[in-house]
């Protein structure tokens, strides 16, 4: 199927330079597809699919007692990342991950940069992931942050930005396995010309990740993973990362602290547990220590943390960074905590409890797009030029009622991906838009996976790429140069 | 293995055997109807019987016609020990151990539950019959699926001893209707419809050809003989007792005879009766009672294991966290999970 129609548009393109001008590591790709027929193509999309339903590669329809899961929807048109271009999103990533978990250890700990006028005490207190029972927390190798899956986005101009941390447990790797183990089998022999980076080395790095935080002298640690159950949406990723490591997949009632240990209940008696992989929010994991009503977590569990006992990944409390008003500060945590320059630039974010700022975001709604500082997952934003006149005036009294739970930022233009389309109009390629979320190890060193997760809206025109909002996927290959 | 994980194999198996069993009660039914004389009412609430819910049925349904007996049974979705409710349980515990069973054996079971599911939505009663000669198949490629593709450790052992406890309990059941409910009708006794009705039970269980090949002549007390003292034939209570203590002792180390915990105790002690037992003492005491000893007694090997592997209670605190829990497991015997809030950022 020929790409001779695609226009990439008056956007920035992953795959094309201009119409019918690949970029040079989607040069083989675009050959490869160019060199099959229409049916061809349709039938390794339809294969594709078949393949990660068969693999139950699924995610759970809440509100829907009959066990219905589905799929995320999945393209086979892949993303391309040059290795050079790839390189320099890894050393802003690292670099921002070794500042955030630098600020998680201070602002539970001393808060010099709070003492130091860098952040103002009141927002980090009323930052909805803050936790108070964390403070004086020493987690095991001061790591807090072990997994971390960032989202990036690149705007027209072809500029990187962080959109978002996600520092507490952000979903979507096992969607990165499955899809290429897909995509192994949809285009292998582009896979043996070109040098493309593999992937299937993070179940492994994962374990290491967490084998590195247990207690010290033990020869055999015992690592679980820890979910809500099976009705939760990402279980079959809780599933299958405890079977690729190899290890437990536990939940709150199969733990119970016992001889100042946390301990699982098997078939042989109690058995200690050394190292969790929690997939439960922080605030659900001890009813003793935070929401009293959590009947997901295990009572006593953060006293056995506190006593060194056990190690945690995330380390509770993380979830601070995730406040949009917190991510405002990166930059100067950079600059703070390592002396350096941001090297991955956030979003442009007004921040509404400044009252310049406020002052501009409320006069330039309409070209402005607003977000609660709280929410994730396209949730409580407004996006000022697809609203209406109506919508921006009732955010507008929203933002003034409570302007520190605002930021506003200027409206990017998503970079887009050819996406293959076949409907009553016909099989044709479209433009679709995408974000990146690579997936981050912090262990004995900071490892992130070649890649990650692309999502695509599938939607014609929209921004918004959550998968509660029509989007899907696609496999990311970084090639080698 | 995690007591949790063990539990979910166990009740897996059990849901499997339990919607194949009644596939067979319901099956065997439909064909003796088609050869009793057109005289003779149909003979639907002894099937109900078997299952020991009557009241429930009757409740529920009031009379026992085909038809209500055929929905209660196999796609009432109210009633949890119907085909359709034992595959959805199945399914469901299946799920929560999916890192632990082979994904060709969870495919088993979703395909499995997915046949009946579709069935119980279309329901032509003429197409009955090669239904439940799916659901047969379907529990056949289960067994077979996880003999061949799940390594035989403690997980696997699990499974099969709640396997046979489920079969030997069914068969128990369905011996006990016959013998106890159609046979005081005196005056049929050695007619032609009696031996019918012996055949039908045999076959019920898979059991007619190998009978035949053992004891040659229908007569009650070799049907009985055969289904509760055979140790070759794999639908026999004393065959599903010995292999059921087999797997216990691979779980727990323990040599046969001598006991550790009051599962094994329990369990042994059964085999043992059944051992030393001749079938003309256990009819001259009574089929019946010895039939309701022996389920008394596999309801409280279910409930040993369940004690000695599957709650563990370390300290008081605990405990009364974790009682609800086993309360809720044994009275659902399903890995009845809370439903949970969300807690994973989109």
């Amino acid at each position: 199927m020929q790409f001779n129609q695609y226009d990439p548009g008056d956007f920035y393109d992953e795959l094309f330079l201009a119409p019918g001008q690949p970029r040079p590591e989607a040069a083989s790709l675009i050959e490869r597809i160019n060199g099959l027929s229409t049916l061809e193509l349709q039938q390794r999309q339809q294969a594709a699919q078949n393949a990660l339903f068969k693999l139950g590669v699924t995610f759970n329809v809440y509100s829907d007692n009959q066990g219905t899961e589905r799929i995320l929807p999945f393209d086979i048109i892949p993303r391309t990342l040059s290795a050079t271009e790839w390189n320099q999103l890894e050393i802003g990533l690292k670099q921002r991950i070794e500042a955030l978990n630098l600020f998680l250890g201070d602002i539970y700990g001393e808060q010099k940069i709070v003492k130091d006028g860098i952040i103002p005490a009141e927002l980090v207190e009323s930052a909805s992931g803050f936790l108070k029972p964390c403070i004086g927390l020493k987690p095991p190798r001061n790591i807090w942050c072990h997994i971390t899956g960032t989202d990036l986005v690149r705007d027209r101009d072809g500029q990187w930005y962080v959109l978002e941390d996600n520092l507490r447990c952000p979903s979507g790797i096992s969607y990165v396995l499955e899809n290429r183990r897909v995509m192994k089998s949809t285009f292998p022999q582009v896979f043996n010309r070109v040098n493309i980076l593999p992937v299937d080395d993070y179940p492994g790095q994962l374990l290491e990740t967490l084998l590195h935080l247990a207690p010290p002298g033990l020869p055999e640690p015992t690592v679980v993973v820890l979910t809500p159950g099976m009705h939760n949406s990402a279980y079959f990723e809780h599933s299958f990362l405890a079977q690729q490591m190899g290890v437990e997949l536990v939940e709150g009632r199969d733990l119970v602290v016992a001889d100042g240990y946390l301990q699982m209940r098997t078939t042989r008696g109690l058995k200690r547990v050394d190292v969790i992989y929690r997939r439960i929010d922080d605030e659900f994991i001890d009813p003793l220590a935070f929401r009293p009503d959590s009947r997901l977590g295990i009572p006593g569990l953060m006293e056995v943390y506190r006593a060194g006992r056990l190690a945690l990944a995330n380390a509770p409390g993380t979830g601070i960074a995730d406040d949009k008003v917190i991510y405002a500060y990166v930059p100067q945590m950079i600059r703070y905590y390592l002396g350096e320059d941001q090297l991955l630039p956030n979003v442009p974010t007004y921040l509404c409890w400044e009252p310049e700022q406020l002052q501009h975001v409320l006069q330039n709604l309409d070209k402005l797009v607003v977000k609660a500082a709280a929410e994730s997952g396209g949730y409580g934003m407004l996006v000022g030029p697809h609203a209406t006149p109506a919508e921006r005036q009732e955010f507008s009294k929203r933002i003034q009622a409570s302007p520190r739970n605002y930021i506003a930022q200027p409206t990017l233009c998503l970079s887009r991906v050819p996406t293959l389309f076949d409907d009553a109009a016909g099989s044709r390629f479209e433009g679709c838009h995408v974000d990146l979320r690579p997936y981050i190890l912090y262990g004995k060193e900071i490892y992130i996976n070649p890649g990650g997760l692309t999502r695509v809206a599938l939607r014609r025109g929209s921004l918004v790429v959550n998968s509660s909002q029509g989007g899907g996927s696609k496999d990311t290959w970084v090639v080698a140069d | 293995m995690l007591s949790r994980v063990a539990d979910s194999i166990y009740w897996l198996n059990r849901y499997v055997e339990r919607a194949e069993n009644i596939a067979r009660f319901v099956d065997v039914n439909l064909n003796l109807l088609l050869d009793a004389p057109v005289v003779m009412t149909q003979q639907w609430k002894p099937l109900v019987m078997t299952t020991g819910d009557l009241a429930l049925f009757e409740s529920r349904y009031g009379e026992a016609t085909a038809d209500n007996v055929i929905h209660f049974l196999t796609f009432d979705e109210a009633y949890p020990n119907s085909i359709l409710s034992c595959l959805r349980a199945a399914r469901e515990n299946a799920r929560s151990v999916r890192e632990t069973i082979s994904s060709e054996m969870w495919e088993q079971v979703n395909t499995f539950y997915l046949m009946v599911k579709d069935a119980s939505q279309a329901q032509p009663l003429a197409q009955l019959p090669s239904f439940f000669a799916e659901v047969k198949l379907a529990s056949h490629l289960f067994v077979g699926v996880t003999e061949a593709t799940m390594s035989h450790n403690e997980g696997w052992h699990f499974g099969r001893m709640g396997r046979l406890i489920e079969r030997a309990d069914k068969t128990a059941r369905i011996l006990d209707v016959k013998y106890f409910i159609l046979l005081p009708a005196v005056n049929l006794v050695g007619t032609a419809l009696d031996e019918l009705q012996w055949i039908a039970l045999l076959k019920s269980a898979s059991g007619y050809e190998m009978y035949r090949k053992t004891e040659r002549r229908i007569s009650p007390t070799s049907v009985a003989k055969f289904l509760l003292l055979n140790r070759e034939f794999p639908r026999s209570i004393q065959f599903c007792l010995l292999e059921a203590e087999r797997s216990l002792c691979q779980i727990t180390g323990a040599t046969p005879g001598i006991w550790q915990n009051p599962a094994e105790r329990t369990l042994g002690k059964l085999r043992a009766e059944l051992d030393f037992t001749m079938i003309e003492e256990v009819i001259q005491a009574g089929l019946h009672e010895f039939l309701d000893h022996i389920q008394a007694q596999l309801n409280l090997v279910g409930k040993e294991v369940f004690e000695t592997f599957l709650t563990l209670e370390p300290t008081a605190e605990a405990a009364s966290h974790s009682a609800s829990q086993s309360a809720s497991h044994s009275a659902s015997h399903s890995a009845s999970l809370s439903q949970t809030t969300a807690a994973v950022p989109d």
